[in-house]
């Protein structure tokens, strides 16, 4: 029981005899379970290959799915923009759920808007959603532009964003020259990152296509530069400062850098930063557009080809050593800017950081899976760190990731080892970290019970997670970290050498048995 | 090559939209157009007289057997008929379960985003399913889609009140977009003055009555080889009645915003051409027993 003197959390309040009592007499007098060895026995057969090859005859069944849908990307693209509103046409239910969704990952108030569809949105349509919502919304947020979106219910009835819109503005709920653009985004199809794409594309689009005239190429000198589903803080910060110090004049097309950090000061922002709409207005006169996550922004990319008339470099995502190399020289070839004295002493660095650690990480085997873009270009750093990865699970694939990911690993003998997964699932991963034991796990948060149930197994199943990725709801601070360039490469050695070095420590702690090795020099 | 033109044919089920589609078609590729027929009735009977096939693997279908639509090719889903006729079917569900509408909208994203629309055609059609009965089936209208459209109709009362409700379903949309009512196509039911009919209910909406197909068996015998009348019998009348609505559409320049009727504007109308008789509604809700009373104190 609780005393008021020494209140105790759950853990470790139930581990008290009390508590485990109750719960024996409630397993036993009301829960009908089967017998403990029983539940050893179905759990011992999940862990073997014949369970595997079960469960990779799945067809219609996702189990812990490694993505979230279209509505939630769009969202985080929407909230880059300064003083946008997102307003997510459908249920209530579904934003409540991308708000805490970001909440829990970057531990800041997000404030989306839902127009909250019910069951006569759903038989009549949402128009008149879209338009109380749209009146409302203008007045009462102070918001400069609203991005709009739509999940499932509004997609599956077939609500016409522009028609609805347009509408809107015809009747006068919204004055007519609020801006007002929208992407259509049916969570049933594609990912958060197709999400990503189609809202920036939406918001490109309304700012840019009738309003071309007297738009070239290279007019403003600058450069622009779309993340994509991005939610390390520290990429924004990083792409930005090497940049700067190049001297290069750039646009970042969605930025919520700022309103994703805000300071503890007394003032609540709502809106913070981002991209205006004068930048909008102004992109399609850059010398041309860097994609920083090509795989996952075919819409935006096309948009910007045809109706921009950019030649959009062919680059990977700039993780890793080659890749930023790459990225920098590509983006020094196209502005005339040099490579500066600052930015190759920092590649040094982190070569020499690399030089480092090698020993502790040549030959480890890791397993790994988040988005298309991110499981590439980690898979391309690893290869250049002497990690073999194992299995790559990337639920949101495609088939140019397939391609690109068979490319890069039969670059390098350590991938000679790996597989790849394209539209697995985490339990797909499960299987695999039973059958075929990596040292390491790289993913967002949900890998814990990966870990968990090899544990159960025994401490020579466990597969220790690394978290990079997303969400990372049980970390703090890591979404203010970097994982891209030559910073975000530094990020990513130190946190997966001292991963192995706690690991090898916690195996080597044991007194007079393996000790000998529990050493304070690594 | 001009500007693509892109049509939604609309109309009351069973009217005789894919027939009269199908034959319009021919006749405008005939005439050297670059056609494409999107057929958006999980029916999927749009295409049929084109390609002389039963009936085309429509896109759901072969998304469902491929697993997802991204899993499919332009080609998989797409077949060349009659003419160089490009032919695609939505498919949807069977009867009673699904949403057909949403079908419809994921078979058209499908061919914007494989570039279905290329710049050699001339002309797009979509064979739309009977009613506008959800936003589904109003997705061939939607901005930068049909800007035209045509409404298939007879002198049936029905089939005049379809017409008219699918008027309705336009004004949303013109109002907030280019979509506009292009003509009333009469498929004749030889009703009695059916081309005055349809013509004067043309004019109350507002719009035209861009021709009168008449009814001629050679439509049947085209359709039971599965062929359309310009292909299986070029020489005979009808064919011409085809070609010469494919002259007038590829010629029309009529584009409007609807006026629907009011229920008692459209039942006029059909009083004074005899459609429908004057009612008297000193009867109505009276069983036989209370009519024998009431005759009885009469």
């Amino acid at each position: 029981m609780q005393v008021v003197e020494d209140i105790k959390p759950c853990y470790p309040l139930f581990r008290s005899d009390d508590y485990k009592g109750m719960i024996a007499r409630k397993r036993e007098k009301f829960e009908e379970a089967p017998e403990k060895t029983k539940v050893d026995e179905v759990f011992l057969w999940t862990t073997t290959k014949e369970y595997q090859d079960l469960n990779f005859k799945r067809e219609a069944l996702t189990i812990n799915p490694a993505k979230a849908c279209q509505p939630l990307g769009a969202a985080l693209c929407g909230l880059g923009y300064h003083k946008t509103m997102v307003y997510i046409h459908g249920s209530q239910g579904c934003v409540a759920y991308f708000r805490t969704y970001f909440n829990r990952h970057f531990k800041e108030p997000i404030a989306f808007i839902a127009d909250s569809m019910t069951e006569d949105a759903a038989v009549f349509g949402g128009q008149k959603n879209i338009h109380e919502g749209l009146a409302n919304a203008s007045k009462l947020y102070g918001a400069e532009m609203i991005a709009v979106c739509t999940t499932c219910i509004a997609e599956v009835i077939g609500d016409d964003l522009n028609a609805f819109i347009n509408n809107a503005k015809k009747e006068g709920y919204i004055g007519k020259d609020f801006p007002v653009p929208f992407a259509h985004t049916p969570s049933f199809v594609g990912s958060h990152v197709t999400g990503w794409d189609n809202m920036e594309e939406g918001i490109l689009r309304y700012f840019t296509l009738n309003e071309m005239e007297g738009k070239t190429p290279g007019k403003n000198g600058k450069i622009n530069i779309v993340p994509g589903f991005e939610t390390y803080l520290g990429n924004y910060r990083v792409i930005k400062r090497m940049l700067r110090e190049m001297g290069v004049e750039f646009t970042m097309l969605s930025d919520p850098e700022e309103v994703l950090d805000t300071p503890a000061d007394g003032t609540y922002r709502m809106y913070a930063g981002g991209t205006t709409i004068e930048e909008v207005k102004d992109a399609p006169n850059a010398i041309t557009t860097f994609l920083i996550q090509p795989l996952g922004l075919d819409k935006t990319k096309k948009f910007i080809e045809n109706t921009w008339n950019h030649e959009v470099p062919k680059l990977n995502i700039p993780m890793g050593v080659e890749w930023t190399d790459e990225w920098l020289m590509k983006i020094s070839e196209v502005t005339g800017k040099p490579i500066p004295e600052s930015l190759t002493k920092e590649r040094g660095r982190l070569l020499d950081m690399m030089t480092d650690s090698h020993a502790w990480l040549h030959g480890k085997k890791m397993a790994l899976y988040g988005d298309p873009d991110f499981t590439l270009g980690l898979t391309k750093f690893l290869l250049e760190l002497g990690v073999e990865p194992t299995h790559i699970v990337c639920h949101n694939s495609s088939k140019r990731w397939e391609k690109a990911m068979k490319k890069v690993l039969e670059s390098s003998p350590y991938g000679a080892q790996a597989k790849i997964y394209p539209g697995a699932d985490l339990w797909h991963l499960r299987s695999l970290c039973f059958t075929e034991k990596p040292d390491f796990l790289i993913g967002n948060s949900y890998g814990k019970y990966i870990q968990r149930d090899t544990l159960h197994k025994g401490k020579e199943f466990e597969v220790p997670l690394i978290r990079i990725g997303f969400p990372i709801f049980d970390r703090h601070h890591l979404h203010r970290m970097t994982t891209l360039g030559y910073e975000g490469a530094m990020y990513i050695l130190t946190t997966l050498v001292n991963a192995v070095l706690d690991r090898l420590d916690e195996e080597t702690r044991y007194m007079a048995a393996t000790d000998y090795n529990y050493d304070l020099i690594r | 090559m001009g500007k693509l033109r892109q049509c939604a044919i609309y109309g009351k089920g069973g009217i005789g939209k894919s027939t009269t589609t199908q034959n319009l078609v021919s006749a405008l590729a005939e005439a050297g157009k670059k056609v494409m027929i999107v057929g958006c009735d999980p029916k999927a009977d749009s295409t049929r007289l084109i390609l002389h096939s039963k009936a085309q693997a429509t896109v759901m279908h072969l998304a469902a057997e491929a697993g997802s639509v991204e899993d499919l090719e332009l080609e998989d889903v797409m077949a060349i008929g009659y003419g160089g006729v490009k032919c695609v079917e939505s498919g949807g569900p069977e009867p009673g379960v699904g949403c057909a509408g949403r079908g419809v909208i994921t078979a058209i994203n499908f061919l914007e985003e494989e570039g279905a629309y290329d710049d050699d055609l001339d002309f797009v059609f979509y064979d739309v399913l009977g009613d506008v009965v959800c936003g589904g089936f109003a997705m061939p209208i939607r901005e930068n889609k049909a800007q035209e459209i045509y409404i298939v109709v007879s002198g049936e009362m029905m089939a005049m009140y379809a017409a008219n409700n699918i008027a309705k379903g336009i004004v949303k949309y013109a109002n907030s977009g280019g979509v506009r009512l292009a003509g009333l196509i009469c498929n004749s039911r030889k009703v009695d003055r059916e081309q005055e009919l349809i013509a004067a209910l043309a004019e109350r909406l507002g719009t035209q009555m861009i021709h009168f197909v008449p009814r001629d068996n050679v439509v049947q015998h085209a359709e039971i080889r599965r062929m359309t009348v310009i292909e299986y019998d070029p020489t005979c009348k009808q064919a011409d009645e085809y070609r010469e609505l494919a002259r007038k559409i590829i010629e029309n320049k009529k584009l409007v915003i609807p006026k629907p009727l009011e229920m008692d504007e459209l039942e006029e109308l059909l009083m004074e051409y005899g459609v429908i008789e004057q009612e008297d509604e000193s009867i109505i809700g009276k069983s036989k027993a209370q009519e024998a009373a009431l005759a009885a104190v009469a």
